[in-house]
């Protein structure tokens, strides 16, 4: 038995449907862990689906391992399975910062998305990005954020890869948090700019040129 | 009270009269069409709209029984869309108005093509899936406008369906070729599949789809290659969106719905999280004026009007910039 958000859980049990995957607790080896599991989708053609699925377990798994040696905090994994499409990982008892922001001070709001921003900008550095940052794949845990959902994560240098990351959260504010959207962006930037040094301007730039390009698409 | 609803943002010249209820009276319209091979010519679709205009409005007005007197306001789409054909639109709008001193009402199309598919479907509290050639986008209603969850990076479904057809000398409507051709697809050739976030990304696409052609595949497995993975793409950045926002409800519209393996991926997004798909359907697909006129119909009610000196076109108007004071959430 565990205690998760205040409610005693018996093992194994789901606690999220994501869109690709579901997220079930459960006990592996004596210990509580996370069990991903990339579960086939009807709306794919049968061989496109199983390559997506094989792919990104297998590519998660890489990615979290490569974050990690880069100082970014995130779940270990302890085991793929490939036949289930599935990751053992550690379990992270937290809340989204989706779930946070809502619920804390401005002040600790700011501190927060700073110290997200210089996260971001540390993994950048290190030449990965995410591919899917939402408020929902930070776990802050009192305070200390891990970055989960490496499945759309690359290894890229490229200015443009980095700006649809900052992009991504940036709608993801903006759509959830939209009442102080503004504040909770200007403190990421920050610490992002702390982090990443000057040349964080041109990663802001292709953020704005990327929106700019997708909005409405003039047919030629 | 009758209000006239004007398009004429892209190849289409549409007017139509509907009620303050949201009953169609009529619903006309004529579509430029471009010669195989080529896209829309600004330009030359806006001459298109000025010879057609007086002919579609007087259809408009004939088919629905109601004579320009009886009009009670004049809905126009000032954006977004091509700068030359918006300025055919919005000024027929505008000497219409002042010639029969009732208010004109800025619509933006985009938001259009939302709210007549929910007066059509009945959707209460969707999250929308706006696919056409101008626009691939995911939104979703909260504190006063349509926020955007997720969009293409590059061109839209419509533009890869487009521009592939024209490299190949399809005619036009491009999308119902390409579909009609997958019908007899023998194989699937794995293609780039680009998914950042609940954002697409279909140029790669296009490009590769057009590589394999060039390298001696066949047309029909290229054009079920193709569908398959755009449409894939965008049912899993909906299925994305979906969970990250909690919807019940899908809407599909835009002239893009109309393309049924869309649909029924988008079909299946939903029972996969109990929720409700909503397709939009013929002739509310495609851009029309019924959608501008019904549009206009609610922001009047809400008290948007426009002056006739600021009701200036707007070629790149978001749709996430539009204030809707007509609707809750």
């Amino acid at each position: 038995m565990l205690t998760f958000r205040g409610v005693e859980a018996k093992l194994p049990t789901l606690i999220y449907t994501g869109a690709e995957a579901e997220i079930y607790i459960q006990e592996w080896f004596g210990e509580i862990v996370i069990r991903k599991q990339r579960v086939p989708k009807s709306y794919r053609a049968p061989m496109l689906d199983s390559n997506i699925r094989h792919m990104r377990t297998s590519h998660e798994a890489t990615m979290l391992r490569e974050v990690r040696k880069l100082g970014v905090a995130v779940p270990t994994v302890q085991h793929i399975d490939q036949e289930s499409t599935s990751l053992i990982m550690d379990f992270i008892n937290g809340r989204t910062l989706k779930e946070e922001l809502h619920l804390i001070s401005k002040s600790e709001r700011r501190t927060r998305c700073r110290a997200l921003g210089e996260i971001l900008a540390a993994m950048h550095l290190g030449g990965v990005v995410h591919g899917d940052v939402t408020l929902s794949n930070v776990i802050s845990q009192n305070g200390k954020l891990f970055l989960i959902d490496f499945g759309l994560g690359n290894f890229s240098k490229e200015v443009e890869a980095r700006g649809v990351d900052l992009l991504l959260l940036n709608r993801s504010m903006r759509s959830t948090h939209y009442m102080y959207h503004a504040e909770l962006f200007r403190s990421f930037v920050e610490g992002y700019r702390h982090v990443f040094g000057r040349k964080s301007r041109e990663v802001f730039e292709k953020m704005g040129e990327v929106e700019r390009r997708g909005r409405y698409f003039e047919r030629g | 009270m009758y209000y006239l609803g004007i398009e004429s943002t892209a190849h289409t010249f549409g007017a139509s009269v509907v009620d303050e209820v949201g009953k169609i009276y009529s619903n006309a319209q004529d579509v430029y069409k471009s010669v195989a091979g080529s896209g829309i010519h600004p330009r030359e679709a806006a001459e298109h709209h000025s010879e057609v205009a007086a002919s579609v409005l007087r259809e408009a007005l004939r088919d629905a029984h109601v004579s320009a007197k009886e009009l009670s306001g004049i809905a126009v789409a000032l954006g977004p869309g091509l700068g030359p054909c918006l300025r055919v639109g919005a000024t027929v709008a505008r000497s219409l108005s002042s010639y029969l001193a009732i208010p004109l009402i800025p619509v933006n199309h985009a938001i259009g093509h939302i709210e007549i598919g929910i007066l059509t479907t009945g959707a209460i509290d969707p999250l929308v899936v706006l696919v056409s050639g101008g626009h691939t986008a995911i939104a979703a209603f909260s504190g006063g406008r349509w926020r955007i969850f997720g969009e293409t990076e590059d061109i839209t479904i419509g533009n890869l369906f487009d521009m592939f057809a024209r490299e190949i000398n399809l005619p036009s409507p491009a999308g119902q070729q390409i579909e009609k051709l997958t019908q007899n697809a023998s194989k699937f050739i794995p293609l780039p599949y680009v998914v950042k976030g609940n954002d697409v990304s279909y140029s790669g696409l296009l490009t590769a789809s057009l590589a394999k052609l060039r390298s001696g595949e066949r047309l029909e497995d290229v054009c079920y290659s193709m569908q398959e993975v755009s449409c894939s793409m965008l049912a899993e950045a909906v299925e994305r969106s979906l969970a990250y926002t909690g919807k019940k409800e899908i809407l599909l519209t835009g002239g893009v719905a109309a393309n049924k393996s869309l649909k029924d991926k988008l079909e299946k997004v939903a029972a996969i999280h109990t929720a409700v798909c909503h397709t939009v359907t013929s002739p509310y697909t495609g851009d029309n004026g019924a959608q501008i006129a019904w549009t206009g119909v609610l922001s009047q009610r809400a008290g948007v009007i426009a002056q006739v000196e600021d009701s200036q076109v707007r070629p790149r108007w978001r749709l996430e910039d539009v204030d809707i004071p007509w609707r809750r959430g």
